[in-house]
């Protein structure tokens, strides 16, 4: 009986291992984002490239201006001033309690991409950290394509190389092995090691957008082990102590 | 009802509820004086954690209600409303989609203890009835929870389920529009299965649950021995091997909860997703009609039964498997006729059989998470053969059966199954049929023809007179 109860415990560790599937798909491995959430420079820097490079096409309406501004370390001025670039019907700047929507119609952005750019807040839940981090380093020049750019982690891509400006262009290149990788042709103003790091920047930026709480719960979640830990120990000494008669 | 002597002659305000309500008398009987086996073991902490779930199931919904809106245009922001915006919304929603799996967990573990230690035996059979149903219950009030953040999986995984019902010949189609409540899985259906999971069903669980513990308190508790502790009394007529429930139990399931609740903690504080079990990626994004995800796997708690569906290539005859894998369990008390209760007494072959059916169980829910391909489906067509067996042999091992019957019945039951592999067969796929045969055969032969020669496997244990620690 003990082994049943063994190997059924075995095989239901097993069960947990399945992998956090990556939805989109895509070709080759995966480089890893390596960011840490609790790094407020790194999240202000991806803060700040996102909502210049990528706020304009994404919004990330589940989220709002100031409850970013109070988890990253800014205040709402810094926000007003230097993050909200858009305005509501009447043309006034949006509130800093505001969702974080952006101006893009659904139907110009189906007809300048031919798809609508989707909100990105919970991205890194749906395709991983390390998926978004490949994809925005794995843009190739595709003459064939409308705006010019491929992706070899999501192939057909309707988004442009936003970024090109920092990192320059890749060529898609196959080496004497046939193994295909990209090869920087036209630097950036950014050297590939910062680029790296701002991609990562953007990265913990929507890693923290995916789950703001996320570290207020785990550190929530010591306290209550140890208030469990010790609740449980003091109930075992109780039950001890009751069943001292029984025998 | 035998009313205690002690209680009619309290005054004060206890004696004062008591001319008018039995409250004393219902806390005897349910806790102070019911006396429980001395010998429960790890497996006896399930039905208390079961009903704690409960609880909190009911608690964190009830906080849920108030901000989550079931209306197909709001439901998805309203969630993350209540992760981002509400005060403890993220613990309240976390605690609750943990509540749900953690719910399975301990409701499976309280049936695989009913399973080894007879508890559906009589007199018990109403008591396992009345689980068979809450089971039941509590898989369609799942159901309908999935649906409620109307995210990708909600929508598609309640589109494959609601499905099922238009494989039924000539009302299916009319029937699946009637419970979509329109043409198509919209904010009608969002709306009614938001009435079932938080009025309907909650009140048929309550009842239900009521009525398991109610059944329970009349016969008494079945223990690891598998005695029944009321032919020993002493000369007041309490069980010799029995205590009473509070303090003894209560104070023992307050350990159980403190270790159940650290790994509640461990998983709502640190894994709230379970590794995409518990919460899958493809449901952080909006429902859409539309576009529909490439793999469309049920949540873990249901994709055992989902293997069984899958296993039969006719898709009405799946949803009739797979309605059957959960039937099945209501015949249990009448199938096994053994008069040993506890496993610890019985033979090798009845723990055997047991121990397949866990690893079957286990297997089709890991296979019911894959994408259907050849070797997939293969197996959970074996595994589904292994898992009906189970129910076979509960009947079969009823008793020592001689060598020609077992011999019949070996070659009865692989006849049937592979007289359906040699329909089936596909050169292509020769050997995986071949040596997957083997899976079933393999089983039947330990449980059913090598008792017949080693007397032994098959033979069961004398059952104690008392309790054994």
């Amino acid at each position: 009986m003990k082994t049943l109860i063994a190997t059924t415990f075995l095989a239901a560790a097993a069960l947990f291992t399945v992998p956090a599937a990556s939805a989109a798909g895509g070709s080759g491995e995966l480089q890893k984002a390596n960011i840490d959430v609790t790094d407020q420079a790194a999240l202000q820097r991806g803060a700040n490239l996102y909502m210049n490079y990528c706020m304009g096409c994404h919004s990330t309406e589940y989220m709002r201006y100031n409850r970013v501004a109070r988890d990253i370390g800014l205040t709402d001025q810094h926000m007003e001033d230097n993050f909200i670039f858009i305005t509501d019907e009447d043309g006034d700047p949006v509130g800093v309690g505001s969702l974080m929507k952006n101006a893009m119609g659904e139907a110009y952005g189906e007809e300048a991409f031919g798809v609508v750019p989707p909100d990105l807040t919970m991205t890194t839940r749906i395709h991983g950290e390390d998926w978004v981090y490949t994809f925005l380093k794995s843009f190739y020049v595709d003459e064939s394509r409308p705006l010019g750019a491929n992706n070899t982690q999501f192939s057909n891509v309707g988004m442009p190389h936003i970024l090109w400006e920092l990192q320059g262009w890749q060529e898609k290149v196959v080496d004497e092995d046939g193994n295909e990788r990209l090869e920087l042709v036209r630097s950036g103003k950014m050297t590939p090691s910062e680029y790296d790091r701002a991609v990562r920047d953007i990265v913990t930026y929507l890693s923290y957008m995916g789950e703001p709480m996320q570290l207020d719960r785990q550190r929530i979640g010591l306290y209550v082990l140890i208030f469990l830990g010790i609740f449980t120990i003091l109930a075992y000494f109780l039950k001890k102590e009751y069943w001292k008669d029984v025998h | 009802m035998a009313s205690n002597p002690d209680t009619k002659i309290q005054g004060g305000l206890l004696g004062w509820v008591d001319a008018r309500f039995p409250l004393s008398q219902m806390w005897n009987e349910h806790l102070a004086q019911y006396y429980a086996p001395k010998n429960f073991n790890f497996w006896y902490f399930f039905g208390s954690l079961a009903l704690l779930v409960l609880v909190i199931q009911i608690v964190s919904g009830i906080f849920l209600t108030m901000f989550y809106k079931p209306d197909a245009e709001l439901a998805f922001a309203s969630v993350e409303y209540i992760m981002r915006d509400v005060e403890w919304g993220w613990l309240i929603r976390y605690m609750h989609s943990t509540g749900a799996s953690m719910f399975f967990v301990v409701v499976y573990l309280h049936m695989f203890r009913a399973l080894m230690y007879g508890s559906y035996k009589k007199p018990r059979e109403l008591i396992w009835i009345f689980g068979v149903l809450i089971y039941l219950v509590l898989m369609a009030e799942a159901f309908a929870g999935y649906l409620l953040p109307w995210g990708q999986m909600s929508y598609w995984g309640a589109q494959v389920i609601v499905n099922l019902f238009q494989t039924i010949p000539y009302i299916g189609p009319d029937l699946v529009t009637w419970i979509r409540g329109d043409f198509l899985l919209s904010d009608a259906t969002l709306n009614r299965f938001f009435a079932l999971h938080v009025i309907a069903l909650p009140l048929v669980l309550i009842l239900l649950v009521a009525a398991h513990i109610i059944a329970l308190h009349e016969v008494g508790s079945n223990n690891p021995d598998g005695i029944n502790i009321k032919e020993n009394k002493d000369e007041n007529g309490i069980p010799k091997d029995g205590i009473p429930f509070h303090p003894y139990y209560s104070v023992k399931d307050l350990v159980g909860v403190g270790v159940f609740l650290m790994v509640f903690a461990v998983i709502m504080f640190f894994f709230p997703t379970g590794g995409g079990l518990f919460l899958k990626p493809d449901n952080m994004i909006p429902a859409d009609p539309l576009v529909t995800p490439d793999l469309i796997p049920p949540v873990w708690y249901f994709t055992s039964m989902y293997s069984v569906l899958r296993s039969v290539p006719d898709p009405f005859l799946g949803v009739v498997a797979m309605g059957a894998a959960v039937m099945m369990l209501f015949f249990i008390p009448w199938l096994d006729r053994n008069p040993v209760l506890s496993m610890r007494y019985r033979s090798f072959a009845a723990k055997f059989n047991l121990g397949v059916f866990v690893v079957a169980f286990v297997i089709l829910g890991w296979l019911g998470l894959q994408q259907a391909t050849t070797e997939v489906s293969e197996m959970s067509l074996r595994w589904s053969t292994v898992y009906f067996a189970f129910f076979f042999l509960l009947w079969f091992l009823s008793k020592e059966r001689s060598v020609v019957f077992s011999l019949i019945a070996f070659a009865v039951v692989v006849g049937i199954y592979t007289i359906y592999d040699i329909l089936r067969f596909d050169p292509s796929d020769a050997s995986l049929i071949m040596w997957s045969w083997l899976i079933p055969t393999v089983y039947l032969f330990v449980t059913m023809v090598a008792p017949a020669f080693a007397r032994g496997l098959g033979r069961d244990r004398a059952v104690p007179e008392r309790v054994t620690s």
